[in-house]
């Protein structure tokens, strides 16, 4: 069953043309890698996906619905999770924001918005971080506390703008084992610039740079020849396949970076 | 300074300064964390424009500031909300423009022209009943509003693109920040005057943000540094005979500064 179903879209701002005939189905299950260049309109997709941007040419059903009708059944991690750190907000705050609609209290929050607060911040691993102050956790936690706040509603979708722009390797890995571990009951999008992730993790990988380009990678031993004995996967062929030679920062890189598929 | 409790004025003068400070921290805070500074600052200058209104029509002074004060916060809420990259220079424009407004009228009114100094710099104790009153009403407004709405208010200041995906009315809840913030500016008018304003809405809620972890302590911390400011200064102010606002000011600015050499020893 497919969840988000994109057809023939076209976007621009102003008269500068961003996304052109987009064409995406992204299944049930599916862990989407969107890629590109910057300002290739990655995060605009996404924006569409949500509903922020209206677009007038095109179509795109989630959930069989207009975006801005099944927003309650997206959970969204917005990119630049660093801004804002000196806010007085505990962390369980923020992740109560994630709630939609319901009954409320006259003041503050219900104790079944806590308790599904707190369960959703077990999920991420931080639950002891429940009463601190978000400016004094590290990149990585903020980002689960991010994740948090989005699978408070329960999302059928969880989409993640650039997740690990600015976390260390190790972070990053925490990641994406958590995305992976979300991803037997919740279908995954992921923004992202870092290719790595696609070798590991994603079954579908798309090509973001004005026009889309799309690949089932979920069999990566038939999609790319191994290097050598040391099993590397290679980079510039991923590119090429997906479309990415017309993008000109990537086929100005001289060499092909090697990464290791574990 | 006891003794001079028995005067009523002295007695108007403390409790002005104790419903203005808790107004000015619970919405200083609220302006500094959406980082609105600069907007109030404007918002407080072009208020002169309502005084000056009230002054040539013989209406109350608060309330040609309030209704002057509140369209302009309106404007500016209607400008920024379109168009946020030139919000700056919307702000410095109506900034001035109410003043000059605030001016002429002033000019035009015939007769005796009210002291401009005192509206600059605050009258704290040539404060009225019906003054009093109006602090008052604004302080239970603004409870009822940080108190009923404090989720949504929290979620707009800070992330306002996230609250908007989560069903919250974020134009709304800018709009209500602002015309709460307008009010506030025109009776602390009254105690610093419009142009200390910003200096009280700003030192007590920089030291409590550091002392709090969530929106709601940091305001009401807030509201009582404030007061303790305030009533320091008028202290000051009383025993040399000094200028109660500026008084204030200088005592709030001189805390802030042993709070950081102290905060940053810790």
């Amino acid at each position: 069953m497919s969840v988000i179903d994109i057809k023939d879209l076209s976007f621009a701002y102003d008269k500068q043309l961003i996304l052109e005939n987009v064409n995406l189905s992204v299944e049930e299950k599916d862990f989407l890698a969107i890629i590109g260049p910057n300002g290739g309109g990655k995060s605009t997709l996404v924006k569409l996906i949500l509903g922020i941007h209206k677009f007038k040419k095109g179509s795109i059903s989630v959930l069989g619905k207009e975006p801005s009708k099944s927003l309650s059944h997206i959970g969204y991690v917005p990119q630049n999770t660093n801004i804002n750190t000196d806010f007085p907000i505990k962390v369980i705050e923020v992740v109560m924001m994630g709630h939609v609609g319901g009954e409320r209290p006259f003041f503050g929050y219900g104790k079944d918005e806590v308790l599904c607060a707190m369960g959703a911040l077990a999920q991420v691993g931080m639950e002891d971080f429940a009463q601190t102050k978000i400016g004094s956790l590290s990149g990585g936690q903020r980002q689960r506390v991010m994740i948090a706040r989005a699978l408070c509603a329960h999302p059928q979708i969880l989409i993640l703008d650039e997740p690990t722009s600015s976390i260390d390797i190790t972070g990053q890995k925490e990641i994406y084992e958590l995305l992976k571990m979300l991803n037997q009951s919740i279908t995954i999008i992921v923004v992202s610039h870092d290719i790595s992730v696609i070798l590991e993790y994603a079954n579908k990988a798309a090509h973001v740079n004005k026009t889309l380009s799309y690949h089932d990678i979920s069999n990566k031993e038939k999609t790319f020849h191994t290097h050598g004995n040391d099993g590397h996967f290679c980079e510039i062929e991923l590119l090429q396949m997906l479309g990415a030679e017309s993008c000109n920062s990537c086929v100005e890189e001289e060499t092909p970076k090697w990464r290791e598929v574990k | 300074m006891i003794e001079a409790l028995q005067f009523e004025f002295m007695q108007h003068a403390l409790l002005a300064g104790l419903l203005v400070s808790f107004a000015a921290g619970i919405i200083g805070s609220l302006i500094v964390v959406n980082r609105m500074v600069f907007l109030a600052g404007g918002i407080a200058h072009t208020s002169y424009g309502g005084i000056g209104l009230a002054v040539y029509f013989g209406l109350p002074i608060f309330l040609g500031a309030s209704v002057f004060a509140v369209s302009a916060a309106l404007l500016i809420a209607a400008l920024t909300l379109k168009k946020r990259h030139r919000m700056d220079t919307f702000i410095g424009l109506i900034w001035a423009v109410g003043m000059a407004i605030g001016v002429i009228f002033v000019d035009l009114t015939p007769g005796y022209n009210v002291d401009l100094m005192s509206y600059l710099f605050g009258s704290i104790l040539a404060v009225s009943s019906e003054d009093l009153y109006f602090m008052g009403a604004l302080l239970t407004l603004i409870l009822f509003v940080v108190t009923f709405w404090y989720r949504d208010i929290l979620a707009v200041s800070y992330d306002s693109e996230y609250a908007a995906l989560r069903d919250v009315n974020v134009r709304f809840f800018y709009t209500l920040i602002l015309i709460l913030s307008a009010l506030t500016v025109v009776i602390a008018i009254k105690v610093v005057g419009l142009i200390l304003v910003i200096a009280m809405l700003t030192i007590p809620v920089y030291i409590a943000e550091k002392l709090s972890n969530s929106l709601f302590s940091m305001m009401f911390l807030s509201g009582a540094i404030a007061t303790l400011f305030t009533l320091v200064g008028l202290w000051f102010s009383y025993t040399y005979d000094l200028t109660s606002g500026a008084s204030i000011i200088i005592v709030s600015a001189v805390s802030l500064g042993a709070f950081l050499l102290f905060y940053r020893g810790k």
